[in-house]
């Protein structure tokens, strides 16, 4: 810190650009900030990622704003003004008790994005953390972890999501840690693999002849490593994901009735899916392009986080 | 051997063994390999490759803890697992300087984690001072791995086994991933910081131009086994015994005109 004291304070507004292009880093701060440049704009660059990144953020606008974007309250029923077809008063239409679908749809959008990331969130760490440590440490350890893993992945993640709701009870706290817990596995697959094709690499080697322990070397070493793969993984999954819990709505054991959960309002809509088609169709398109954003926003940032780019 | 006073020795391996898998598809990559090296000297190890010369690096080093007979530093054996101790008196360069650094680690990074682990202070002064050592500049310490060259990261692994001040460093094979034009620059900057740090080298290679260069013993391996050990002077002046070694000298040497088939890596 003596010999080269960090003089860069940089962010007015012109000089900004020019310290993150700058050719060399003067600052730890600096480096990093200009990687995380160098990904943002490979990730600027992917037309169909950024459409994907577009839809999401309308998304989380749509879940923050509902309450205010919504013309009707999602519990709001007319019973006069029942299973109307799309028109200028009700752009999606109404349902079987006169609720405007255009609002539940807004208001599910919450639902959804909870369901998603909070599984994401707890299923992402556990399956990185499982599949780095089986990877690296391999023996006993290796072949417990992936055994389990073995017997997760021998059911599908929906019939598994089932038998953890029904294990926990029905509602929609049950039905994210069971989606979690149906969705590590394949991640903990995903970041052995990784592991396994590091842990000889000569910077782990170099990393162990520094003294490093295994738990540091998997934290800092290996995990590093893994994260980009896993995020895309993750992003690719939350379709999955969301599909998953919609399907748990459709089956009655995620979102409960009144919920404007998109599932659950898949499902109520089935009913009446030949005469009356927007009360099925309007959420399921809802999940359908919720799903594409995801998977070509983790398309582009395969592109984008690849470990051999930095 | 040398009647070499034991104060001088600084590492030496007795009936060294090394034995990859079990039963009938069992390996063994290094047999009975005995040496002695001389505290503040060069030793270079050579032989084609598969010869066994970088597993008995990694088996001192203890990334393979499966040897038998013993290591001995400065006289003690090293026990294995190796104790947090004995990587700041030993350190490694790897031969490829593109799979040696951690791709997503800033080189501030790379020098830093070894001090962390071993608790030492005044961290920043430190790393300037081993990029400096290594003829780098102090703001190499905010670039990544991508953004070096590779003279320049083989420069930054240097670095990274300065930082700890050991006594002892195992080569493997330090120059052979790089540019002949870069080579000399790293094999000048190794012999310039033994010097200055009496350090103890030992080096493997299958250059034998590069070995003559650098080191003052040299031993010659070929099948896991040592066959001849000799001065480097005998190198130049063609004195060794052994068939092997013989035949590997004159390989080196017709290099360049004949199209025998080449055994070195």
């Amino acid at each position: 810190m003596t010999e080269h004291p960090i003089t860069d304070a940089p962010p007015t507004r012109e000089s900004l650009r020019d310290w993150l292009n700058a050719p060399v880093a003067k600052s730890p701060g600096q480096a990093r900030a200009q990687s995380i440049w160098r990904a943002a704009k490979r990730l600027g660059g992917n037309y169909a990622a950024m459409a994907g990144l577009f839809i999401l953020i309308v998304l989380v606008g749509a879940a923050a704003f509902a309450p205010w974007l919504a013309p009707y309250g999602p519990f709001e029923q007319d019973l006069n003004r029942r299973l109307l077809p799309p028109s200028a008063d009700h752009w999606f239409g109404t349902d079987q008790l006169g609720r405007d679908i255009y609002s539940r749809v807004l208001h599910g959008a919450s639902i959804t994005l909870r369901i998603a990331l909070l599984a994401a969130a707890i299923a992402g760490p556990i399956g990185l953390l499982v599949g780095a440590t089986a990877g690296y440490l391999g023996g006993w350890v290796d072949t417990v972890a992936m055994r389990v893993v073995d017997v997760f992945l021998a059911f599908p993640a929906l019939i598994l999501a089932l038998a953890f709701v029904a294990a926990l009870g029905a509602g929609i706290n049950n039905a994210v840690i069971a989606i979690a817990l149906a969705s590590w596995p394949p991640i903990a697959r995903l970041a052995r693999a990784e592991t396994l094709s590091v842990r000889k690499s000569d910077y782990i080697a170099a990393a162990r002849l520094t003294g490093a322990g295994p738990l540091r070397i998997i934290v800092r070493h290996i995990m590093p490593i893994c994260i980009p793969s896993v995020v895309i993984r993750v992003t690719l999954n939350m379709a999955g994901i969301i599909l998953t819990a919609a399907g748990l709505g459709f089956l009655g054991l995620g979102a409960q009735p009144p919920m404007p959960e998109w599932g659950a309002m898949l499902a109520t809509g089935r009913e009446f899916m030949l005469t009356h088609w927007w009360l099925a169709t309007m959420p399921g398109i809802a999940i359908l392009t919720v799903s594409l954003a995801f998977n070509l926003l983790g398309d582009g940032l395969r592109d984008a986080l690849d470990p051999r780019h930095g | 051997m040398t009647g070499a006073r034991s104060g001088d020795i600084a590492l030496e391996l007795r009936n060294l063994d090394v034995t990859f898998g079990d039963g009938d598809s069992s390996v063994r990559a290094v047999a009975d390999v005995s040496l002695q090296v001389r505290r503040g000297t060069s030793f270079g190890l050579i032989g084609e490759s598969g010869s066994g010369k970088s597993t008995v690096l990694r088996a001192i080093a203890g990334l393979n803890g499966n040897y038998g007979g013993t290591i001995l530093l400065d006289g003690a054996e090293i026990p294995m697992p190796r104790p947090k101790s004995f990587f700041s008196r030993v350190q490694m360069v790897f031969q490829d300087p593109y799979g040696s650094l951690h791709p997503r680690k800033m080189v501030r990074a790379v020098l830093m984690e070894p001090l962390q682990i071993h608790g030492i202070g005044d961290r920043d002064r430190r790393i300037a001072e081993a990029l400096q050592a290594v003829g780098l500049t102090p703001d190499f310490a905010y670039r990544y791995p991508h953004q070096l060259s590779g003279g320049q990261r083989q420069r930054v692994a240097i670095a990274r086994c300065l930082v700890l001040e050991p006594e002892l460093l195992l080569l493997d094979e330090p120059t052979s991933a790089l540019d002949v034009s870069v080579q000399a620059g790293v094999l000048n900057l190794l012999d310039a910081l033994r010097r200055e740090r009496g350090l103890t080298y030992v080096m493997v290679s299958h250059d034998l131009r590069v070995v003559a260069h650098m080191c003052d013993r040299i031993a010659v391996m070929t099948e896991g086994r040592m066959v001849e050990e000799l001065d480097a002077d005998a190198i130049y002046e063609d004195r060794c015994e052994d068939p092997y070694t013989r035949a590997l000298l004159h390989s080196s040497k017709g290099y360049q005109r004949k199209d025998t088939p080449d055994a070195a890596e």
